[in-house]
């Protein structure tokens, strides 16, 4: 089963490769990892998808938890939570698709972020699952180039009854 | 009032002496020189080492054997590379030491310098935790901070690496007084419901088993064991680790269990209904096939690192606390004397069961008058010569299995192996630790032909610092342990196990100016054994020339239960 997993890690070099190498080392997968600072400058957070049952992510996170370097290991599939990652497709773009592209990026809500004679760049944010939904969408139209994060996850806030 | 400034090595210095070290093994180098230089009037042993692959064994030796981290300086580069073997053996049997490496100045990191190497990125998988010191400022803590991951919780080796011109900036010398991590915060006490059932668990069983580990020697549990065991009457096995952590003469011992465990042990734990692990970690050695282990009983598993359990056996009452104190925690929760003689009732069957099976099949050799010495009766003759007073260290093979087999460990310390790694060439440096550690003590490392060789240059070590550590050679002339396995699965194709050319190892110990002797008949075996006893002020090699067909018996081949040995 598919888990996304959040960890607070103290923001010191060396980390990401204390995180990779347990994985890698474990024979743990990792199908994204996101990485950026939080508000506090000394702490980051990754969020890491990874794949496994139950005995698996039992370990991944108790491993996590060991490094030294790692804070706060938290799973967000058991909870409601938000999930986004954001794509740049490059798409070839002529005058007779031109419009067809268009309507696309407005029934996902995406944006064009840069257009050239024979292409536009288009910047769509969502879950996994409209990602693929407008690559698909794109492809017959001829994809330049795709470039995708990983996913990054935030809990709900709990609902006021 | 400001205090004087010091440089980097000589701060090093004094956080070692605020740290209580009063030994450390090691090697110089180029990038180290500012602290050889420190070292030079330093209140501080320094054991000068041939390779440092043994500082690191020495460091480890010393370290299970007193219980105090093991402390290594050594150079960049291939100083440190040396080091990774060393390393490896610690991380795997959760040994203290604090690794010190020198580094090419900062400015030149990744320009691969002159003797260079990413030895924290080399180190990374193989450390509890390691450290590159960028900046004068951080070193007293990521010093205070080394030693304090390295003895607390899941104990382990840290290393520091130590760039030359952090080593010659100058700071004021402040050691801070508490470690600041909140990232790592062991659990010691275990959850009470957790012990209450386990408690309960165990009064409800019929054929109870503890099975002790490493984990009890390394928490000084020892005596908290006993108690328990004995209050209840529980038959005991311990892993390789956990020699010694219960006593080996003691009547509800019942040996090592595993790949060549004794057969009391295994068929106990093949038929036990209620598995009490405590400090260990269901070893692939420990519990052969993996699905047939332990198949009737609830599992109870006592072990400090969270990640230990379930990792290989799904464990039904998990306790996740130092052994020691939830094995006092245990010993309160036991109910009162009447409860406890019912439960002692209802299982007088199953100690007589392993009892019955004890008898039947001891660990046993054959020794002919006249035939070749055989190695079991090395150990045994060792054993009495020493009335058990001795700390034992081993190299890896059959040499480690005969002497886990054949020596009684009544003490927690006295018996030092490579359980977790295997490394061969562990057990002479790390005898010489051990002999650092207690100058006064019999120390005795069981070495084979092969695994001697493997660290053999210490000798000169041990001849340097007046060291009486006796190896006992059980020289069959082969890889032993592989030839086995070579015997039993691979048709007997002999494959490069033979070691048909070696040294005179008599005419090389004299050489080193130790002693060297010699035994080729078992009438033999015991005056050279006194012989090499008597002897305090330098090293004794002694070459038993033993049969090289003898095998480790009983023997659970690789993947099958525990209950399917090959016996005598």
């Amino acid at each position: 089963m598919r888990h996304t997993i959040s960890v607070l890690v103290a923001n010191e070099f060396g980390v990401l490769s204390r995180i990779a190498g347990l994985f890698s080392g474990r024979g743990f997968n990792i199908e994204s990892l996101c990485v950026a600072e939080t508000l506090d400058p000394k702490i980051s957070r990754m969020t890491i998808v990874t794949t496994g049952d139950d005995s698996v992510l039992e370990q991944i996170s108790k491993h996590l938890n060991k490094l030294i370097s790692v804070i706060k290991v938290h799973d967000f599939t058991e909870e409601e939570h938000i999930e986004r990652e954001l794509a740049l497709i490059k798409i070839t773009a002529n005058s007779e698709n031109r419009a067809e592209i268009l309507s696309i990026v407005d029934i996902f809500r995406a944006k064009v972020v840069d257009v050239s004679p024979r292409t536009y760049t288009v910047e769509i944010t969502g879950d996994g699952e409209k990602i693929r939904a407008i690559v698909e969408l794109m492809r017959p139209f001829g994809i330049k180039e795709i470039v995708r994060t990983g996913r990054i996850a935030m809990a709900r806030s709990a609902k006021q009854k | 009032m400001k205090k004087t400034e010091k440089n980097g090595a000589e701060i090093f210095i004094e956080c070692l002496l605020k740290e209580g070290v009063d030994t450390v093994f090691g090697f110089p180098g180029g990038a180290v020189l500012p602290i050889y230089d420190a070292l030079y009037d330093a209140p501080l042993k320094h054991i000068l080492v041939r390779h440092e692959q043994g500082a690191v064994h020495m460091a480890d030796g010393y370290a299970r054997a007193n219980g105090r981290p093991g402390v290594v300086i050594v150079t960049s580069g291939p100083g440190a590379t040396n080091t990774v073997t060393g390393i490896a053996t610690a991380y795997m049997d959760s040994i203290p030491m604090v690794v010190f490496t020198g580094q090419v100045p900062t400015a030149l990191i990744g320009n691969d310098a002159f003797q260079e190497a990413d030895i924290v990125g080399i180190t990374r998988p193989c450390t509890k935790h390691n450290y590159l010191v960028k900046d004068i400022k951080d070193l007293q803590r990521i010093i205070k901070e080394a030693f304090f991951i390295a003895t607390t919780g899941r104990p382990g080796p840290v290393l520091v690496d130590m760039p030359k011109d952090v080593l010659t900036a100058k700071v004021e010398f402040d050691y801070p007084e508490k470690v600041e991590l909140d990232s790592y915060q062991p659990t010691y006490k275990g959850h009470p419901g957790q012990i209450q059932k386990a408690v309960s668990l165990i009064l409800a069983s019929k054929r109870p088993v503890v099975y002790a580990g490493g984990g009890v020697v390394l928490s000084n549990a020892s005596d908290d064991l006993r108690a328990v065991v004995e209050k209840l009457g529980i038959p005991t096995t311990t892993t390789l680790m956990g020699l010694g952590a219960f006593p080996g003469t003691h009547p509800l011992f019942m040996g090592m269990l595993g790949m060549h465990g004794t057969f009391s042990a295994n068929m106990a734990v093949t038929n036990t209904d209620c598995l009490i692990a405590i400090g260990a970690r269901f070893d692939d050695r420990v519990t052969g096939k993996i699905d047939e282990f332990a198949p009737y009983a609830d599992i109870i598993h006592i072990d400090i690192d969270p990640t230990s359990i379930s990792k290989n056996v799904k464990v039904d009452v998990p306790i996740v606390g130092d052994v020691k104190v939830v094995l006092k925690d245990m010993l309160k929760a036991l109910p009162a004397q009447k409860a406890i003689s019912a439960f002692k009732k209802e299982t007088e069957e199953w100690l007589a069961q392993v009892d019955a099976w004890a008898k039947t099949h001891k660990l046993s050799y054959k020794q002919e008058e006249g035939g070749k010495i055989k190695p079991q009766m090395v150990i045994e003759k060792l054993y009495h010569a020493t009335k058990g007073d001795a700390i034992i260290t081993t190299e890896v093979g059959q040499n480690q299995m005969w002497a886990a087999q054949f020596f009684k460990y009544d003490k927690p310390r006295t018996f030092i192996t490579s359980g977790g790694l295997g490394t061969m060439g562990f057990g002479f440096p790390a005898a010489i630790g051990a002999q650092l550690a207690f100058p006064g003590k019999t120390v005795v490392d069981i070495a084979g032909d092969g695994s001697i060789q493997m660290n053999i240059q210490e000798l000169a070590t041990a001849v340097q610092y007046k060291l009486p550590v006796k190896v006992f050679i059980l020289n069959n002339m082969v890889l032993g342990m592989v030839r086995q396995w070579q015997e039993f699965f691979y048709n007997k194709r002999y494959s490069h196990t033979c070691m048909s050319v070696q040294p005179d190892f008599v005419k090389l110990a004299e050489a080193y100016g130790a002693v060297g002797l010699c035994a080729r008949t078992p009438a033999e075996v015991e005056p050279v054994i006194k012989e090499a006893l008597k002897v305090k002020d330098k090293p004794v090699l002694v070459d038993f020339k033993v049969d090289p067909f003898e095998d480790v018996y009983p023997m659970v081949p690789a993947g099958q239960p525990l209950n399917k040995m090959l016996l005598v």
